[in-house]
């Protein structure tokens, strides 16, 4: 058996306000496997958002273990994290968090810039997953003429652009309408259908139906880890939808 | 991220708030104009002082005929004609790194035609066109045989010139000096301002011979072959100071002084006078450039304040940035880049307005100035530093935002 993509032994995350301390992580143990899709829920302060920066590389555990791929990432200095985020992880977030004024495929192009690959191959590169998210045609397009639906698609070939071993999706429908919210979910079950692991950080149940596995925070636990053997498919719903209309 | 990329980032970045870059470049504008004005003037200054000292003709020893003591009066220098032509000789004889040479001085009307204009006369031997640095416009030197056979020949400053005869070429005519008629054999090369600001143009030069006889000879200086001053001109890298003591202990033992008097006569090095000149305008050209800076200073915190305001507005973007991979080096880079092509730009503008003024006041004003590249180089460099110095703690300050409260920040 191979070793898991994601890998955690009493992961804990304390900080510190004033004289109090406050955990928001509190002993978290799991294990994610390769091509998962698993959808982590919680209450706001249940600590899925700090889990989510850990695992993200994004910040560092008080204590315990994460392994990422076999690789102890616990303690890795700084530009070390950065580089690890770059090559392992797409991040896809609420807001999008799209550069203003700056063309969609420049957008995706970004983590290739930091990842020092010539501009002729990161050009290729990001068109290719444009047109795989389906929005080739507007490449040039800047953010403030997209729509949220089209944005988010942006976000997420910038994700994928590096060919990470994970995606990290932090609440990608929040700020969408539901038939959006629909596209965006069929795009990330296509991409773990393709292979890729994605972790879906929300608190909409109606999101987290699309994933096959289902973990629940609460007060920096996980209380309820359950399969979820009957997943949505989100590209049936829309069709049916569709259909109605 | 290569330089090229980061530029880009920095020029978009900058685009997007016109204004107000504008407004921070300003500060390193106006700061890099007023160096470069500053230092052209300063420069300018410094450059009229160094043709002054030029014009006097360099290590030069200046001897006046002593003050005494008639009676328990003293007497003010060249009261008394206590030097004479011998003396002159004397010095260029025994102390062969100097020439001397003796001059007569006195005041005259001169007239040609209808004009007339007062000036001064020097009776001279050939060596004082030498010592002086004199050059002609037009015209002859005096020969050896003028100075002999006392001819009635003299040479012309550009101001009498010009007061005496306008347009007309002086070379042949002859004017009257105290009714003496003298045939004008050239004119002489203008030197300008003196450093005391006298004209050193207005002058008629004239054989020795010729002014004790003819011209100066009624008054009290008829004395056999006295003089007024003797001017020395010691060699080229010969020490000043030594040639100095050898003059004074000649003059001395010439003179019969015993030990303890006083001289009778005074003895001024014209380098240490111009050196001091010198000094105070480098000093002045120092201080100006130093309350320009004060400017560029300014400026610069302009640019912090403003790239400070920069990354608080877009922690989000620095953190989206880390997110997908930005090391520490690469936002450190952003930014600094951002401060320095602020800072640049407006450097190039400055110069280029600084330039602009300089030249401006040299038309309206009439200063001399000295464009150096120079400090065009130096004004590009102190941008160039202005912009990393005061970029620095900025983009330290964003290089070390927390990825997630960067990315959390509203």
């Amino acid at each position: 058996m191979t070793a898991p993509l994601i890998h955690t032994r009493d992961l804990a995350k304390v900080y510190r306000i004033g004289d109090n301390l406050i955990k928001a992580l509190d002993g978290v143990g799991l294990d994610i496997a390769s091509g998962e899709m698993t959808a982590v829920m919680g209450p706001s302060g249940s600590g899925k958002s700090t889990f989510m920066n850990l695992i993200g590389c994004l910040d560092l555990p008080s204590s315990g273990v994460y392994r990422l791929e076999g690789r102890d990432v616990a303690a890795l200095p700084r530009d070390e994290l950065a580089a690890t985020r770059n090559r392992s992880i797409g991040f896809v977030f609420q807001n999008f968090n799209l550069l203003a004024r700056t063309a969609a495929v420049e957008n995706v192009e970004l983590p290739l810039v930091y990842a020092g690959v010539p501009s002729r191959e990161r050009r290729g590169r990001a068109m290719e997953m444009l047109e795989k998210v389906g929005l080739g045609e507007r490449s040039e397009h800047h953010p403030a003429q997209l729509s949220g639906g089209q944005q988010q698609r942006v976000a997420i070939a910038r994700a994928l652009v590096t060919r990470p071993l994970l995606i990290l999706a932090d609440e990608p429908t929040g700020a969408l309408d539901s038939r959006t919210s629909l596209e965006i979910m069929a795009l990330l079950q296509e991409l773990n259908r393709g292979g890729m692991t994605v972790v879906l950080v929300t608190h909409e149940p109606d999101v987290a139906r699309f994933a096959r596995r289902i973990l629940r925070f609460r007060d920096g636990r996980v209380v309820q880890d359950e399969a979820n053997h009957r997943p949505e498919d989100a590209a049936c719903l829309l069709a049916a939808e569709r259909k109605a209309a | 991220m290569n330089l090229l990329g980061l530029l880009r980032v920095a020029m978009r970045a900058l685009a997007v708030n016109k204004l107000r870059s504008a407004l921070t470049m300003l500060g390193i504008i106006i700061g890099v104009a007023a160096v470069i004005v500053m230092i052209a003037v300063g420069a300018g200054a410094q450059a009229r002082v160094e043709e002054q000292i030029r014009s006097l003709g360099s290590n030069l020893l200046l001897i006046l005929s002593g003050a005494t003591t008639s009676g328990g009066v003293r007497m003010g220098f060249g009261s008394n004609l206590t030097l004479s032509e011998e003396d002159a000789a004397a010095i260029s004889r025994e102390i062969p790194e100097t020439t001397a040479a003796p001059a007569l001085r006195g005041a005259a009307q001169v007239i040609w035609g209808n004009q007339n204009w007062s000036t001064v006369i020097f009776g001279i031997t050939p060596e004082y066109v030498e010592v002086r640095q004199w050059e002609l416009a037009s015209g002859r030197m005096f020969d050896p045989t003028d100075t002999a056979g006392a001819t009635k020949v003299c040479l012309v400053g550009q101001t009498v010139a010009r007061q005496l005869f306008g347009g007309v070429d002086p070379v042949g005519q002859v004017i009257r000096v105290r009714r003496v008629p003298f045939t004008v054999i050239g004119v002489l090369e203008g030197k300008g301002q003196s450093m005391m600001g006298t004209d050193q143009d207005d002058l008629i030069l004239m054989p020795i011979t010729t002014a004790r006889s003819r011209v100066l000879g009624a008054s009290a200086r008829a004395k056999q072959r006295s003089v007024g001053t003797i001017w020395v001109k010691v060699q080229e890298g010969y020490d000043m100071k030594a040639a100095e003591e050898q003059v004074r202990a000649l003059l001395r033992q010439r003179h019969r002084l015993q030990p303890g008097a006083d001289d009778d006569f005074s003895l001024r090095n014209l380098e240490e006078v111009a050196a001091t000149q010198e000094a105070s305008s480098r000093v002045l050209a120092l201080l100006l450039a130093a309350v320009a800076s004060v400017s560029l200073v300014v400026g610069g915190i302009g640019i912090m304040n403003i790239m400070l305001v920069s990354v608080t507005e877009r922690t989000r973007e620095i953190g989206l940035r880390m997110a997908v991979g930005a090391r520490t080096r690469d936002i450190l880079g952003q930014f600094l880049v951002e401060a320095v092509t602020l800072s640049l730009i407006g450097g190039i503008v400055g110069i280029l307005i600084g330039v602009g003024a300089a030249v401006g006041i040299a038309e309206l004003a009439g200063w001399r100035i000295v464009l150096a590249p120079e400090s065009v180089m130096l004004a590009v460099a102190f941008a160039f530093a202005i912009g990393v110095f005061f970029g620095f703690y900025p983009a330290r300050k964003a290089a070390r935002l927390n990825p997630v409260e960067a990315l959390r920040f509203e």
